[in-house]
């Protein structure tokens, strides 16, 4: 039996007691998770992001948005009745890092895809006092200045592939994505075409209102369009998500 | 402290020490935990015991404890009840369909639902409970672009208290508006229009609403409006007093909502203002909330924007 005395005089020791003790809390609640089958919904719908919208959460990333916005809408009642259906892990399965935040000063941004007009984003991105008065969100008037780049568009989704993202490197890869995301789908997460669709997405999308241009207004407001628009719930029944908890 | 006087003070219970010293005389107390705090830890081990039992709690494989003599029952969409091991989604379905806020709400709701669009104005409890009800709709999906009053933003988004409707004021078109959404559309005039002929329309349409202008210019804007080379009358009508229809505003009436004529200083700014929207036209669209948002909702909030400005 070890003893008070001999823990406390011996910093080896000590340091190898205090790591195991404070490990055990993280794993018994996160290790469970990768073997137990319900923790991710089975759901249809959720797809990774394509070039251009990945690139929008990278400037996410950048601007710090996560500090002020979750992305993690809980299973209450008043949460529902505000911002719609709550989170499901696999809307964020294909998220590295996850967003969820835990820190609300502006509203959750879960479902935000959809909500507003791309006209609304850029005019509340520039200056988000010229559409809610009462608004302490900072401006960001060099998204609509920068140019996006993209250059290295393929080796950010080669990254991800790495991690498990299904953007596909090869014939048989491209494949496995139509069958599972359908072929317009699949065409956006092929790596070799990368560049051409997130040009294509973003000349056709026109987010920041500035045809000729691509921006990084382009690349954020693509991502902020489609956070949480990608499962249909109108296709579950209320009580099929119980199933998962 | 000595070793000696050390043993002294132990001895005499004093103060218990883990019986170590440091530099000489540094010791550690080793007082016993007061029992309250004790006692309060062992409570808690209990809980967590208890709770382990009750509730979801331990992995096991490829599932977990779901917790025994601890189940919620809520209905499924087809009507069915479903019995099911404490979680917290069950929890928030009961909360939906059992909750007190909740059975209260519906019953409102459903009496709105039932009531025609005048029995709702008329009555004051419905109509208190449709204000308070559409107010957190307005303020979650209409402030952003509308303001959080209605007052919209110049140039952008529609003004919604005051009395002039772009595309109708009477509750059927604005729950059309509100269900279906709009796509306000006047084309750019830059290609077609030169400066001078630029200015002759601008003249021509502040003239409309009374403002001083040239003559001859407004004249010569006249023609334009009224011809095939603007074609202006198409949507704003040869009086100039718009068409709901198309969305197209009465410029008569000196509301504006795309120009900022009250906003300019001076005739010159005031001019291009004017100019500005027809040089580059005007692409405005309201969004569809019929995926978004209930029907019910969508009535809730049709008798809010009718009763914000003056609905027709």
């Amino acid at each position: 039996m070890i003893k008070h005395e001999q823990i406390e005089t011996n910093a080896g020791l000590l340091i190898a007691l205090t790591m195991i003790v404070i490990s055990i809390g993280g794993l018994v609640e996160i290790v469970p998770l990768f073997f137990i089958e319900d923790t991710i919904e089975k759901v249809e719908g959720v797809r990774p992001y394509t070039p251009l919208e990945l690139r929008g959460r990278d400037i996410y990333q950048r601007e710090g948005c996560y500090l002020c916005h979750s992305q993690m809408i809980r299973p209450f009642r008043d949460e529902m009745l505000r911002y719609g259906h709550y989170s499901l892990a696999a809307e964020s399965q294909y998220d590295h890092p996850f967003q969820w935040g835990s820190k609300r000063t502006g509203p959750d941004l879960g479902r935000v895809g959809g909500k507003y007009s791309n006209e609304w984003h850029v005019a509340h991105l520039l200056g988000p006092r010229d559409v809610v008065p009462g608004s302490i969100m900072p401006n960001y008037p060099w998204l609509l200045e920068n140019d996006l780049p993209y250059s290295d568009i393929q080796d950010r989704l080669r990254a991800l592939r790495t991690a498990g993202v299904p953007y596909s490197a090869n014939q048989e890869e491209y494949e496995a994505n139509v069958e599972r995301f359908g072929e317009e789908v699949a065409g956006q997460l092929d790596i070799l075409n990368a560049e051409e669709n997130l040009v294509g997405q973003a000349l056709n999308g026109n987010y920041d209102g500035n045809r000729g241009r691509i921006t990084e207004m382009d690349a954020i407001v693509a991502y902020l369009q489609v956070l949480g628009t990608m499962v249909d719930f109108g296709q579950y029944d209320q009580g099929y998500f119980v199933e998962f908890r | 402290m000595s070793e000696s006087q050390k043993q002294d003070a132990q001895k005499q219970g004093a103060v218990q020490t883990t019986g170590h010293a440091w530099d000489g005389d540094l010791q550690e107390f080793n007082n016993p935990l007061p029992n309250w705090w004790v006692w309060s830890f062992y409570a808690t081990v209990v809980f967590a015991l208890i709770y382990w039992v009750l509730y979801p709690a331990w992995p096991v494989a490829s599932t977990y404890t779901k917790g025994v003599m601890n189940t919620i029952t809520f209905t499924n969409d087809a009507g069915e009840q479903v019995e099911t091991h404490w979680n917290t989604r069950a929890l928030l379905l009961r909360d939906m369909q059992e909750g007190q806020h909740a059975v209260r709400s519906r019953e409102y709701m459903e009496q709105v639902a039932a009531a025609s669009y005048d029995e709702i104005l008329a009555d004051e409890e419905m109509l208190a409970f449709t204000r308070s009800v559409a107010r957190g709709l307005f303020g979650d999906n209409c402030a952003a672009c509308h303001g959080a009053g209605g007052a919209g933003v110049m140039g952008l988004f529609p003004n919604l208290v005051d009395d002039d409707w772009l595309w109708g004021g009477s509750v059927e078109e604005i729950q059309y508006t509100l269900a279906e959404g709009r796509m306000g559309f006047m084309p750019a005039f830059r290609e077609t229009f030169d400066d001078q002929q630029l200015d002759s329309v601008a003249s021509y349409v502040l003239s409309l609403s009374g403002h001083e202008v040239d003559a001859g210019l407004a004249a010569s804007g006249n023609q334009i409006f009224q011809g095939e080379a603007g074609g202006c009358y198409y949507c704003h009508t040869s009086e100039g007093t718009g068409m709901k229809s198309q969305g197209a505003p009465n410029l008569t009436d000196n509301i504006w909502t795309v120009a900022d004529v009250p906003g300019a200083q001076d005739h010159d700014a005031r001019m291009a203002a004017v100019k500005k929207v027809i040089r580059e036209g005007v692409v405005r669209e309201m969004p569809a909330w019929q995926d978004r948002l209930s029907e019910d909702q969508i009535r809730l909030l049709t008798v809010y924007v009718h009763q914000l400005g003056g609905g027709q």
